[in-house]
């Protein structure tokens, strides 16, 4: 016997009895076993399938609410328009940072959006037969960029009185140049569905690419608001919670722990802080055969004792 | 010709395999008569939970993402496949505090409980790329916030939640490949190390610190 | 044109009970899964393994 057995990192060798042992049986018994369980489950709770939201679902049901999202898409207000990297270009304080580390920043731009355009002028640009919005669209596309800036300002700042009246955006301003007219037909073609399908990302036929679309619903209220009532938001302990009452992710309830306390729930930083506390734990629960005292616990608390009863009790009989 | 033969690889790659795992430990018929307790059925019942999560998975991608929005069958199918997941982390976890407190690396077994921990973060991730698949209101809502932590990485530059195609590729392709490779060496290094020993009773592990003692050896 | 919905026979798609203490909250269901785990760990190291038939032994 080794004089340098340490007892929480080398096995004693096993001198002792063996007894019959199926495998395959085992394994057959278990496979049964936990598809049966499967079955039985599904048969008697199923599984929720919320539908999903369309843009034309939101602007139907919440008009202002997608009005006011599509001017803070023009005015570069959204959460979207102001994200930094990995869509568009912010200073580096846009970004999450540890520390020195602005991992965000530096990895930059893979997926450009820039919502004035994307979001709001190009959709719009996009529909046929329009020649009062063409002429808007005319009129934004030949003004400078002060005086975007000023009708913008103009329009935001009526906006708080906003109206849908009839079926049409409302704002009180005669200032704005052609923005009145091109958030109200906006917010038209999305009540139409026609939004949807111009958001879908790519330039081709085909794509399975929804970045836009989402981006640009999860920037007004309707979706978070649809989120709250079910128990998914972040302060809710949403990221372990399931639509309905079924049971959700009980695996990450550490992971959105830390969210819930200081210094992660108020920083800016919180998703970059609590990933590095993750990772750290993780690597110490990974690295636990390398980690002298942590590696110790299970021999102290002796739970094994419980495990290997009937072996000690022969061990002390024979 | 025969030490041309030796050196071949597929010699050497046989007589290595099979040396480090003949037949007779691959498929045992005995085990250490300390494995007797119910503590030791969950990494069986974790695999078995996952040999039904993907066989289900299989039915639904025959029909499509979209299937079981508007089949009830496929709605069927969908429910088999989320509580087999359930049931995977539910085992899963139950296997990990079975081992942890076996303190199950001793021996040389470090590589299968670092295995083990990757299969479980590998297996967090699939379950993600699974959530954002879901075609409904949930994978909406899961992606527009997940992406801020994988933003916040520099990963959404490359893993971009808010693209169901990526996401669906890698959750019934690529993750897949990844967990079973994984269960597979995580098995594998189990039958060639054996099922971990108890640790030394109290008596004997005194005798052994006594032995230590009275030789003035070293510990 | 809306999603079809298998029958359950429980289905749990009306709102969950949350249980709260200060900063802490979850979900009923979320509780009883765990509940469940640290029951199940319990009783598979408690309860009696069958099976005692050569356990002494073959070498």
């Amino acid at each position: 016997m080794s004089k340098n057995f340490r007892p929480d990192v080398d096995a004693p060798e096993w001198r002792g009895g063996h007894t019959p042992y199926d495998i395959i049986k085992e394994g057959v018994i278990a496979l049964v076993v936990i598809g049966l369980l499967t079955v039985l489950l599904a048969v008697v709770f199923g599984s929720p399938d919320v539908p999903a939201i369309t843009i034309k679902s939101w602007s139907n049901a919440a008009p202002i609410d997608f009005a006011n999202t599509a001017l803070s898409e023009l005015n570069g207000t959204s959460l979207t328009a102001s994200y930094g990297a990995p869509y568009n270009v912010q200073p580096s304080s846009a970004s999450q940072a540890l520390g020195p580390l602005k991992l965000e920043y530096w990895v930059g731009i893979h997926i450009p959006i820039n919502t004035t355009n994307d979001f709001v002028v190009d959709p719009l640009r996009a529909l046929p037969n329009q020649p009062v919005l063409d002429q808007n669209l005319a009129q934004w596309t030949g003004a400078s960029k002060a005086q975007r800036a000023t009708w913008v300002a103009h329009y935001t700042k009526a906006a708080s009185g906003m109206k849908f009246i009839d079926g049409q955006v409302v704002v009180k301003t005669t200032t704005a140049g052609p923005v009145p007219v091109m958030i109200n037909d906006l917010t038209q073609m999305a009540r139409s569905g026609a939004l949807d399908q111009a958001l879908i990302t790519g330039d081709s036929f085909y794509s399975t690419d929804y970045t836009e679309s989402l981006l640009f619903i999860s920037d007004g209220n309707y979706l978070g608001d649809v989120a709250t009532k079910q128990h998914l938001q972040g302060n809710q302990w949403g990221v372990m919670n399931e639509t309905g009452s079924y049971p959700g992710q009980a695996w990450l309830w550490l992971y959105t722990f830390w969210y819930q306390i200081p210094p992660f729930s108020t920083s800016g930083n919180g998703d970059i802080l609590v990933l590095a506390v993750m990772i750290l734990l993780t690597a110490g629960l990974t690295f636990m055969p390398f980690i002298p005292g942590l590696r110790a616990i299970p021999r102290k608390s002796r739970v094994y004792r419980v495990i290997w009863r009937e072996h000690y009790r022969n061990q002390n009989t024979t | 010709m025969s030490s041309q033969v030796d050196r071949q690889w597929t010699t050497r790659l046989r007589r290595r395999s099979f040396g480090r795992l003949p037949p007779e430990k691959m498929l045992p018929d005995t085990q250490p008569s300390y494995v007797a307790s119910w503590i030791y059925v969950f990494g069986v019942a974790t695999i078995s939970a996952l040999v039904v999560v993907i066989a289900t998975g299989c039915v639904l991608a025959i029909f499509g993402p979209e299937w079981w929005h508007v089949s009830n069958i496929g709605h069927f199918v969908n429910s088999l496949h989320l509580w087999s997941v359930e049931i995977f982390f539910f085992c899963m976890v139950i296997h990990l505090w079975g081992k942890y407190f076996m303190a199950a690396w001793r021996g040389g077994r470090a590589m299968t409980w670092i295995t083990g921990m990757v299969l479980f973060l590998a297996s967090v991730v699939t379950a993600l790329t699974g959530y954002v698949s879901q075609t409904n209101f949930d994978s909406q809502w899961i992606s527009t916030q997940a992406k801020d932590a994988v933003n916040a990485s520099g990963g959404g530059a490359f893993f971009n939640l808010l693209n169901p195609g990526q996401m669906l590729m890698w959750h019934i392709v690529l993750l897949p490949l990844v967990l079973v490779a994984l269960v597979a060496a995580h098995v594998i290094m189990v039958r060639i190390k054996g099922v971990v020993p108890p640790f030394e009773d109290d008596s004997v592990a005194a005798t052994r610190a006594a032995d230590v003692e009275s030789t003035g050896a070293p510990q | 044109m809306g999603p079809f919905l298998l029958a359950a026979l429980v289905p749990l798609n009306h709102p969950d009970h949350y249980f709260q203490w200060h900063f802490l909250e979850i979900s009923a269901a979320n509780a009883i899964v765990i509940v469940l785990m640290v029951v199940t760990f319990i009783a598979a190291l408690l309860l009696p393994f069958p099976g005692r038939r050569g356990r002494k032994g073959n070498p």
